[in-house]
């Protein structure tokens, strides 16, 4: 960050942006760059844990029958992640899981929220690190579920044998196979990532470019407005984008639950 | 791209490919949010709702009790209402039948007394008219007996005809005052 700051002010911004710009220098050591134990990254994730830890625990210390403003805050959130995910794709048995669920969307969300906050200004999910630590719980849950609810023998076979003919099968075990157990983790990691990362990409790029045009002729100056006004515009689409992938992250992974409790195929 | 940052002396990276050390960091950071949240806000939520929804629900089924107490207390005092109107009306039409047997009554008395009286006066009145038709009877055969004697001029030594020729006098003067 202070980095790139230098660069700008210098007027010498590297353009276009590279993969190079989501690695910042490590904070301790200070601007080493091959540690990565305390980074702006590591250090946004821990702001996210401190900030949900503290508001729901603030918020919950005494709960009332007659909600304050802070706690039906707090409750609406789970309300929502419990009855309009939750219940809504498992079922009455989704209760159980929506503790998980909210906290899963509580943290996607904030640390999707840092990519629009200025001065953290980049997602720690535009690391695959953190996306694929959830997908990989998110497997584990769904396959734990669903082995301890049909027993071994039986999960297997209701998720990869579908109520199809007999002839089609050796063709469509693999595919469910694929998909159930291979693909649906890195789907759920990388569509997470890939549009965090491509939301700081062109964040980046729009303001970067605005100061390289600048500094290429200043004749560009009104069109470096237009870039920065697009960064401007840009920044309400990722906060779209924000929303909904955090969004899509907890359905997925109740659907995945819920497919995995499913009796039938 | 990446050959030229290597050559610089910078670490390339490859976005796909996860950093172990974020990993385990993210990995302790995301299961502290979980066992926090998870333990202690969660489940109290859960049990937040489930008071609201006892209270909710006491406090209907309190209020559904009043009421039905509130509508049998109404219904007993309509009874009562009714119960208190119909002797009202029975006690209305008692004292009227009773009222009208007294009447009946002193009526019945006030004729049998003036009956009564009636009666009395004229047994009376044929008392006192026996008594002086008695009277005079006697007093009518004396003054005849003087006067015959006077007019005669002898005495009637003979009681007993004397007394019959009176009395068929008197008789004769009956019948003949009769027809």
């Amino acid at each position: 960050m202070f980095g790139q700051a230098n660069v700008l002010a210098a007027g010498q911004a590297a353009f276009p942006p590279s993969v190079e710009d989501f690695y910042l220098p490590s904070i301790l050591p200070w601007g080493a760059h091959d540690s990565y134990w305390f980074t702006k990254i590591t250090a946004m994730v821990w702001v996210a844990v401190g900030i949900l830890i503290i508001f729901f625990l603030a918020t919950y210390r005494k709960p009332q029958l007659v909600p304050t403003k802070k706690q039906w805050l707090a409750e609406s959130i789970y309300g929502f992640v419990r009855n309009n995910i939750a219940v809504d794709m498992i079922g009455h048995a989704g209760v159980r899981f929506a503790p998980y669920f909210t906290t899963l969307f509580c943290f996607v969300l904030l640390t999707n929220f840092f990519a629009i906050v200025p001065l953290f200004q980049i997602s720690p999910n535009s690391h695959i690190a953190f996306p694929a630590f959830l997908a990989v719980i998110s497997y584990v849950l769904f396959n734990y579920v669903g082995i301890r609810h049909h027993g071994f023998v039986k999960y297997f076979k209701n998720s990869l044998i579908p109520p199809a003919p007999w002839y089609i099968l050796p063709l469509l075990i693999p595919i469910e196979f694929f998909s159930t157990f291979l693909v649906r983790p890195f789907s759920l990691a990388v569509r997470l990532f890939a549009n965090m990362f491509a939301g700081h990409m062109l964040l980046l790029v729009f303001t970067l470019g605005g100061f390289a045009m600048l500094s290429a002729n200043a004749w560009l100056a009104p069109v470096s407005v237009l870039s920065w006004v697009m960064t401007i515009a840009l920044t309400f689409l990722e906060f779209l984008v924000i929303c909904l992938q955090a969004y899509v992250f907890t359905v997925l992974t109740a659907s995945y639950v819920q497919g995995a409790l499913a009796d039938e195929h | 791209m990446y050959l030229l940052a290597a050559e610089g002396g910078e670490s390339t990276h490859n976005p796909i490919i996860p950093i172990w050390q974020e990993i385990v960091v993210g990995g302790i950071a995301f299961i502290l949010l979980c066992i926090v949240l998870m333990k202690f806000v969660f489940p109290r939520m859960e049990q937040t709702f489930q008071a609201r929804v006892d209270a909710i629900e006491g406090g209907i089924k309190r209020a559904e009790a009043a009421q039905a107490e509130a509508n049998q207390l109404l219904e007993q005092y309509r009874a009562q209402l009714a119960e208190a109107r119909t002797d009202a009306a029975k006690i209305r039409d008692d004292a009227r039948a009773d009222a009208e047997g007294i009447r009946q009554d002193i009526l019945a008395k006030a004729r049998e007394e003036s009956d009564r009286i009636i009666a009395a006066g004229k047994e009376q009145l044929a008392a006192e008219r026996a008594t002086i038709v008695r009277e005079l009877r006697t007093e009518v055969g004396t003054i005849a007996v003087d006067l015959a004697s006077k007019i005669v001029g002898e005495s009637l030594a003979d009681e007993a005809r004397r007394k019959g020729t009176v009395d068929r006098f008197l008789s004769d003067l009956e019948s003949a005052g009769a027809r």
